[in-house]
């Protein structure tokens, strides 16, 4: 019990003194994970419209891989991008092993699964609405993907934020393929991990309830923008 | 449409021009275990190295057993971990150029206070597990490969004890770190084995106090390697080799000695004791 009550202190002390060192961490988990979900929605977005759309021979198998990539573990794909990005493995030659680039690489691989099975939902939903203004429209494929695109795009909000949420709170692949190195490809959930190893139990939960500040704050954003769009455009 | 993708790619590439940017100092990657790590040892001894030569280290610090895994995959220029026999085989296998000493400390049998095996203040640590196990005791094993695990089995065999074959009941294998398994320990009041400094810096201690000590067979040595650029050509022998030489001079053994958690010396340094002999 004590640990918890302390933990709080802690987290409201370190965020008062805005310790420079929390800083770097904080810094260096946002652009990770905010990277890798934008890179994830770029690729995921179009991919998750064009199942959702488009008939083609696998599309049901496609359809089930990508709702189950929803559950990869990240210890799995650290490991994967590990074994990819060594010196002794194909993408060796790039010495991305141990950096945070690496980090960004295992977050998309994780995130952009979430993020295209959510989009192929939405927009095979809102399709039945539309599809038949598009056939009678004649559009071109691109420009179908792009309508529904736009007119999901509060709900695929949501999608994306899922992905962020994924993509802050995880551990088992940054730790693998950054190597949770100080100063350099430490984050939020690896300092967390580092400091409960270490028997700081305190600590650990203070910066535990940082990172929740912190996707809380992200969310609240999201959410206030996505309203007062609504308000303007919808 | 095509302007919007292209607004959309702007903080993409702007993010990712800050991560990749990092990336490309001077540096060397350290293949070590979490001991030193959570002795806090690296914290005080790599800035005064860094300041010096301008190379940065970076340690991934993991048990011995996945350093020497990362090293044999070229994935680190130095391997600092404390397992002689394995560094040596590593050595042997032609990974590494040479090994050398570089401290000491010992290893400690934590137990719970109220000592249900009746070991406390014993220094015989083989004869310590004998009575661990005929009183079925929980134990908290690493059970990670770790340089404190391979420690602990061949502490186990010298005591004729089969304990992995007891995994699930009173010989529990956390497959976790040290400070992990220490956590894990004071939770379920088992006896652990661990390094003195993680030991020292460990703050979750609880009811846990050390219950033996002092067994000549406790010992426990730190050895630092190159690793070899006719495996690996990628390594950054020049700077790699500048660590290693940097770590075994009497500067580098000085700063060991010198490193204390709450006024304990926590590791001893033995490059110098070798070469003044």
């Amino acid at each position: 019990m004590h640990d918890l009550s302390t933990a709080f202190v802690t987290a409201f002390q370190l965020i008062l003194s805005l310790d420079a060192n929390l800083l770097e961490i904080v810094g260096l988990s946002l652009r990770i994970s905010l990277t890798a979900v934008l890179l994830a929605a770029l690729v995921a977005l179009p991919l998750g419209a064009a199942v959702a759309l488009f008939r083609f021979p696998g599309r049901t198998v496609l359809v089930a891989v990508l709702n189950s990539l929803m559950g990869l573990p990240p210890v799995v794909v650290g490991l994967l991008v590990y074994l990819l990005l060594s010196r002794a493995g194909p993408l060796g030659e790039l010495g991305l092993l141990f950096t945070p680039t690496a980090m960004v690489i295992a977050q998309t691989i994780l995130v952009a699964p979430i993020i295209a099975a959510l989009t192929r939902q939405t927009v095979a939903d809102l399709n039945e609405e539309y599809a038949e203004q598009l056939g009678s429209l004649n559009v071109g494929p691109g420009r179908a993907i792009w309508t529904l695109l736009w007119e999901g795009r509060f709900s695929l909000l949501t999608a994306v934020l899922a992905g962020f949420g994924r993509a802050s709170a995880e551990v088992g692949a940054v730790i693998i393929v950054g190597g949770n190195i100080n100063h350099v490809t430490r984050v939020m959930t690896t300092t967390i991990a580092l400091e409960t190893s270490k028997g700081d139990l305190a600590l650990a939960l203070g910066l535990g309830i940082i990172l929740l500040l912190l996707v809380l704050g992200i969310n609240s954003t999201a959410l206030a923008v996505q309203n007062t769009a609504r308000r303007l455009y919808g | 449409m095509k302007q919007r993708l292209l607004y959309a790619l702007v903080p993409v590439l702007l993010l990712f021009g800050i991560t990749v940017g990092q990336a490309s100092d001077r540096f060397i990657i350290v293949a070590s275990t979490t001991s030193t790590q959570n002795s806090g040892l690296y914290e005080y001894m790599l800035p005064i190295f860094s300041k010096q030569t301008g190379i940065q280290v970076r340690v991934v610090a993991v048990g011995t057993g996945q350093a020497i895994k990362n090293a044999r995959n070229c994935d680190a220029d130095v391997l600092f971990v404390h397992h002689k026999p394995s560094e040596e085989k590593f050595v042997a296998d032609g990974f590494g150029v040479k090994r050398y000493d570089v401290m000491y400390n010992d290893f400690v049998i934590i137990g719970f206070k109220n000592d249900p095996a009746g070991i406390k203040g014993m220094k015989d640590a083989t004869a310590a597990l004998q009575k661990i196990a005929a009183a079925k005791s929980p134990f908290a094993s690493r059970g990670d490969n770790s340089g404190t695990h391979k420690k602990e089995l061949s502490l186990w065999r010298a005591a004729g004890v089969d304990a992995p074959k007891a995994s699930g009941t009173w010989y529990r294998e956390t497959g976790s770190g040290m400070g992990a398994t220490l956590n894990t320990a004071s939770a379920m009041n088992a006896y652990t084995l661990s390094d003195r400094a993680t030991w020292l810096n460990f703050k979750n201690k609880g009811d846990l106090a050390i219950v033996v000590e002092g067994d000549k067979r406790l010992f426990n040595q730190y050895g630092i390697t190159l690793v070899n650029p006719a495996k690996c050509p990628k390594v950054k022998v020049a700077d790699g080799q500048k660590f290693v030489d940097w770590v075994l001079s009497p500067q580098g053994q000085q700063v060991i000695n010198d490193y204390k958690i709450g006024g304990q010396q926590a590791f001893f340094a033995t490059a110098s004791m070798r070469a003044r002999r």
